[in-house]
């Protein structure tokens, strides 16, 4: 009964992201469901579009740059709440949820304003910025998940073995961590790539990232072609969730614990 | 025939002066000294809270000492991060790498010393054939038995050759029998290879069998130091009387004085008067406690012996049998006689009379 409920919330959550993809293969120059035909051609506008595809790159580079700063800072500043003697950790704690907190068009406005000053809107080191503090607090909190189940006792033994701490960290600790890393770095991924609030406020005219493009497609011409890009950003996101998963779960078996 | 990873050489002493060492307003360790001979195996034994992890750990380099010094091999180590102490360690839980296989995991040590790959291998093999493992080293240490991977926790911590290896706690995982067994195996290892041992435990018997010598911690304080022989023949204090072994306790006051190691009367609060040893220099007058063995306590019949007792229980383990006598005045003792004596033990309820050696009887002051 309750899994009945279960399944039948997901299927409404997921019904608007499920109806997308067959209004994106539609041939008709509007959009329509059901679609009266079947075509690829939004795809193909999508690929031969110069505007769609350098917002797609450029996304993808502030998606990679934010997911690798946001993953080494995070997880260094889990590593300091969990071991290190560093007074004031609540507040540092507290800090790290701020911009889970703090509604996100507030969050967006106060960077437009300090990147405006800087000179930093539209810039692949702003988008960068702004979203490696957007994604680290869940960085940050995968990672303390996955250190709280690492006993820290296998530490101490590395260090009783020689192990200076920073080789500790490289041969002990992050091999046994990894998943939660990994599956750290795929959120700050996706969370960068989906990322539009902030983007919307930061971009300028030639630079921009694929959801604030999305933003202008239905301002000026709603066509299918964002009902294409929509089914395909879908796509990668499910992707990079169930390879994470996969991933995730050949590294655990790897480094399953040696509880008896 | 194993090949013996060779260290006796190498293998140094401790010395630990004055360690203090403070958590918040605890003082975990209160001013303990005490010297670990080359090649000896100590156990540090208390009650939990008694500081001897903490001395532990501060010969490891995980805790520094707020007062006081640590010394290996004559060198001051009190402030040498840990993972420059060339000590080997074996911990409570078995704490091997899990995403290692078992050769990898001996090889740690000597990979973080830079050693090249075969010869890591070749002595981690040697290693694993110490602990009696050959075989086994291709296997992950969730493939192995619990007994099998503290195994493997001491060929890591053998392996390099360290001065000396901590233990703490290292059997307590592991169910009864296999601990029996571990302690005459790791005792029979540490003959072998001649390291110095530190090994912490709260189980007095490990401590006798394990240990050269034993020192009895409590409240952070070194109560005392000797060999088992020593503790439980010789208890300095109504502490190490009662933890080391079982004891049976009376309270009474001094008749007389009494110089230490003379004989002294005590007068019990039933006002039977017993013979006992003054471990101290004791007042006339002064409180006394008088600890006696139960397996040094023998029957003879009632009105013949020093005291009289009714037998309340009488408890048959095999090896011998525990009658659980009561005092006139209300006294519980408990008096062994050993399996195989030719004489029938008294029945339940039947009156007895005690007796002892006034040697083995001995009066401790109450303050300790």
């Amino acid at each position: 009964m309750l899994g009945a409920a279960a399944y039948a919330v997901t299927i409404f959550l997921l019904l608007p992201t499920l109806v997308i993809a067959p209004m994106s293969v539609g041939p008709e120059r509007y959009l329509r469901f059901p679609p009266n035909g079947f075509s690829l051609r939004w795809y193909a506008e999508y690929f031969a579009d110069p505007d769609w595809v350098n917002a797609t790159l450029f996304s993808l580079e502030v998606g990679i740059i934010a997911t690798l700063a946001a993953t080494v800072i995070g997880t260094m500043l889990a590593l300091a709440l969990v071991r290190g003697r560093l007074p004031g950790k609540g507040l540092i704690e507290l800090l790290v949820i701020g911009p889970v907190i703090v509604p996100h068009i507030a969050l967006a406005v106060a960077m437009f304003l300090v990147f405006e000053q800087l000179r930093l809107t539209g810039t692949l080191l702003g988008f960068a910025m702004a979203h490696s503090i957007l994604a680290l607090p869940f960085v940050v909190f995968t990672v303390l998940a996955a250190l709280y189940r690492f006993d820290a006792d296998l530490e101490r033994a590395a260090v009783s073995c020689g192990a200076s701490p920073l080789r500790t960290f490289r041969h002990v600790t992050l091999p046994l961590i990894a998943p939660g890393v990994v599956s750290a770095a795929l959120f700050a991924f996706i969370i960068s790539f989906d990322e539009a609030v902030v983007s919307f406020f930061i971009s300028n005219l030639d630079r921009k990232t694929l959801p604030r493009k999305m933003f202008e497609d239905i301002d000026y011409n709603i066509s299918p072609t964002l009902a294409a890009v929509a089914t395909m950003l879908t796509l990668l996101t499910v992707t990079a969730l169930v390879g994470s998963h996969l991933v995730k779960s050949r590294l655990d078996r790897r480094t399953r614990s040696a509880e008896p | 025939m194993v090949q013996p990873v060779e260290v006796s050489s190498r293998s140094v002493g401790i010395g630990i002066r004055g360690i203090v060492k403070r958590f918040g307003s605890v003082t975990a360790v209160d001013g303990v000294s005490l010297t670990v001979e080359p090649g000896e195996f100590l156990a540090l034994l208390g009650p939990s809270g008694s500081g001897k992890t903490t001395i532990l750990m501060a010969i490891a380099g995980f805790e520094y000492p707020d007062e006081g010094q640590i010394l290996v091999g004559g060198e001051d180590v009190t402030w040498t991060p840990p993972y420059q102490r060339n000590l080997g360690m074996v911990f409570q839980k078995y704490t091997l790498f899990p995403h290692m296989s078992v050769l990898e995991n001996i090889a740690f040590p000597l990979k973080m010393r830079g050693v090249g790959r075969a010869e890591r291998e070749e002595r981690a093999r040697t290693a694993l054939a110490t602990v009696r493992l050959d075989g086994f080293g291709e296997r992950k240490p969730s493939q192995l038995s619990g007994g099998q991977q503290q195994r493997v926790a001491i060929a890591r911590a053998i392996v390099y050759k360290p001065r000396v290896l901590l233990m703490d706690e290292p059997l307590s995982a592991l169910d009864k029998n296999l601990r029996e067994e571990m302690q005459i195996e790791t005792k029979q290892l540490q003959r072998e290879i001649g390291v110095t041992v530190v090994f912490v435990t709260h189980d007095q018997t490990e401590a006798l069998t394990m240990a050269d010598r034993v020192a009895v911690l409590d409240h952070g304080r070194l109560q005392q130091i000797g060999t088992p022989h020593e503790l439980y023949e010789a208890p300095k204090s109504a502490f190490v009387a009662g933890f080391i072994g079982e004891t049976n306790f009376w309270q009474g006051v001094a008749r007389g004085a009494a110089a230490a190691g003379g004989s002294v009367s005590v007068e019990l609060a039933d006002g039977a008067v017993v013979e006992a040893t003054a471990v101290d220099a004791v007042a006339a007058r002064a409180k006394l406690r008088v600890a006696i063995r139960p397996e040094r306590l023998s029957l003879t019949a009632p009105g013949q012996g020093l005291l009289t007792a009714h037998v309340q229980q009488e408890i048959y383990s095999g090896n011998a049998t525990t009658l659980l006598l009561s005092t006139p005045s209300g006294q519980g003792l408990k008096l062994r006689l050993p399996a195989g004596g030719a004489m029938r033990g008294p029945a339940m309820g039947d009156l007895v009379g005690l007796r002892w050696a006034p040697q083995d009887a001995r009066a401790f002051g109450s303050a300790t």
